[in-house]
């Protein structure tokens, strides 16, 4: 608590400066060394990163995974993300990846499928022909990124719901997990996966996606942060055991809803 | 002998230091997101932040965050329930403000210890707004979708982000101001730690 200060209205008689120095002293001394202390103590918990496994890192993992609790008791499969009109979509929409855009990666379409696995009934490979013959929805929603800038898209395509439902997927299981293309991966609790708003989506717009936005199958789901929304997907299993993801996996917050 | 008083209580003062802690962790990993996505034309400068990366921020912010909150409410239901706050900051009227204002511009504030001036009184109670006002509005945006209609009470979530930051800039001015304050009068420092102070100004050597 801070306090003003001032020299005493009165001075009283008998005090002077010499008899006090080497206390002064002492106390400058001590603020000086406590102030250093602190900034000091600061910059080295600075190094506390997540990467290095030391006690505080422990601790902040252990956060992470109370936050994921956390997170799950606040989610409600009821609450659908807000939803906006064609005319506030952002053009041009953002490209994000954890490489350049040019790099994204080129998929024949032809050889393209989306595999099966896991606690599901039936694995047989989806080409991108059989998904658009499922049911199809758009949604005009919020994409958020985790370093805090946000872009309104269209997307359309399958319910993920619909989709596990089509292969006899165990819905009772914990997590859907996904692989891409690009070696990323990410991974959904069960009640997000069956999110009415969580789609695997086929078109961005109205255009199948480009490449750049995750060409030909996209996890969309607007509850959660935009690394959760992995693009170039190639695979699908669901399980009990969680199946991390790429930026998860280095210390992102595995549920990050929003 | 001297006259030793009970300046800080001991509930205050574990708030104080928890919070101090607190609020250095959530400025500094906050600086460090910020700069992910700067919404103004500036970046922190990266030796005040805290993280190392994005990641390593965010789990800094969001688990210190807990600390901030539990201490902060713990704080508030002590300085209601205790009378803690009616006793130290209240009353507190304009006229003395302006009046106490003017004094300490001049440099001519006493200070008298266990005793706030009417600035220091209002100085608390905006920082107790602004400390509530970052913590809603971070759940703004921590939480646009859950917490839609809170989301939507701080103007959406990129209007929400823009108050949190000025929370957060009211804050880190008053606790430049604190910092600067404690620097030009360094006896009020030991008193936060031991909660003892001396009612008199002078200080006397111990025997």
């Amino acid at each position: 608590m801070s306090r003003q200060d001032e020299k005493p209205p009165r001075k009283p008689a008998g005090i002077r400066l010499a008899d006090h120095r080497t206390a002064l002293v002492k106390l400058e001394r001590r603020l000086f060394l406590r102030s250093s202390l602190s900034v000091g103590a600061l910059s080295l918990l600075a190094g506390c990163d997540l990467q290095d496994n030391d006690q505080v890192d422990k601790v902040l993992w252990a956060m992470s995974r109370w936050n994921d609790r956390v997170q799950a008791a606040l989610f409600r499969g009821d609450k659908l993300a807000p939803t906006y009109a064609a005319s506030q979509i952002t053009n041009p929409f953002p490209f994000n990846a954890f490489y350049d855009e040019a790099d994204a990666p080129d998929i024949d379409i032809t050889d393209w499928r989306l595999e099966v696995s896991g606690l599901v009934r039936d694995k047989k490979p989806w080409t991108a022909e059989r998904l658009r013959a499922l049911p199809q929805v758009a949604q005009i929603t919020r994409h958020i990124c985790i370093e805090g800038w946000s872009a309104i898209g269209q997307w359309s395509g399958v319910p993920l719901k619909l989709f596990l439902q089509a292969v006899g997927a165990d819905m009772s299981a914990k997590y859907v997990g996904f692989k891409c293309a690009d070696r990323y991966y990410s991974s959904l609790d069960m009640p997000t996966a069956l999110h009415p708003q969580t789609i695997l989506a086929l078109d961005f717009g109205k255009e199948p996606l480009p490449t750049p936005y995750g060409f030909p199958l996209k996890v969309r789901v607007p509850t959660k942060l935009g690394f959760k929304n992995p693009k170039h997907v190639i695979a699908l299993h669901v399980s009990n055991e969680n199946p991390g993801g790429y930026w998860e996996d280095q210390g992102y917050n595995w549920f990050s809803g929003v | 002998m001297r006259k030793s008083i009970l300046l800080h209580p001991l509930a205050v003062r574990i708030a104080h230091w928890l919070n101090a802690f607190a609020i250095g962790c959530m400025l500094m990993s906050g600086w460090a997101i910020y700069n992910a996505s700067p919404i103004f034309g500036f970046r922190f400068p990266a030796w005040a932040t805290l993280g190392g990366w994005l990641g390593g921020a965010i789990a800094w912010h969001f688990a210190a965050m807990w600390l901030l909150a539990a201490n902060g409410l713990f704080y508030l239901l002590y300085g209601v329930l205790s009378g803690h706050f009616r006793r130290r900051f209240l009353p507190l009227h304009a006229r003395d403000v302006m009046a106490d204002a003017r004094q300490a511009l001049r440099m001519q504030l006493p200070h008298r210890p266990g005793i706030y001036n009417a600035v220091q009184k209002l100085l608390y109670w905006a920082v107790i707004a602004l400390g509530m006002l970052a913590v809603l509005s971070g759940l703004a945006i921590w939480k646009p979708v859950q917490l839609e209609s809170l989301s939507n009470l701080f103007g959406g979530f990129d209007f929400a982000r823009k108050v949190h930051f000025s929370a957060m800039a009211g804050i880190a001015a008053f606790v430049l101001v604190h910092l600067l304050l404690v620097v030009l009068v360094p006896k009020t420092l030991l008193p936060m730690v031991t909660g003892r102070g001396r009612s008199t100004e002078h200080a006397e050597n111990t025997p």
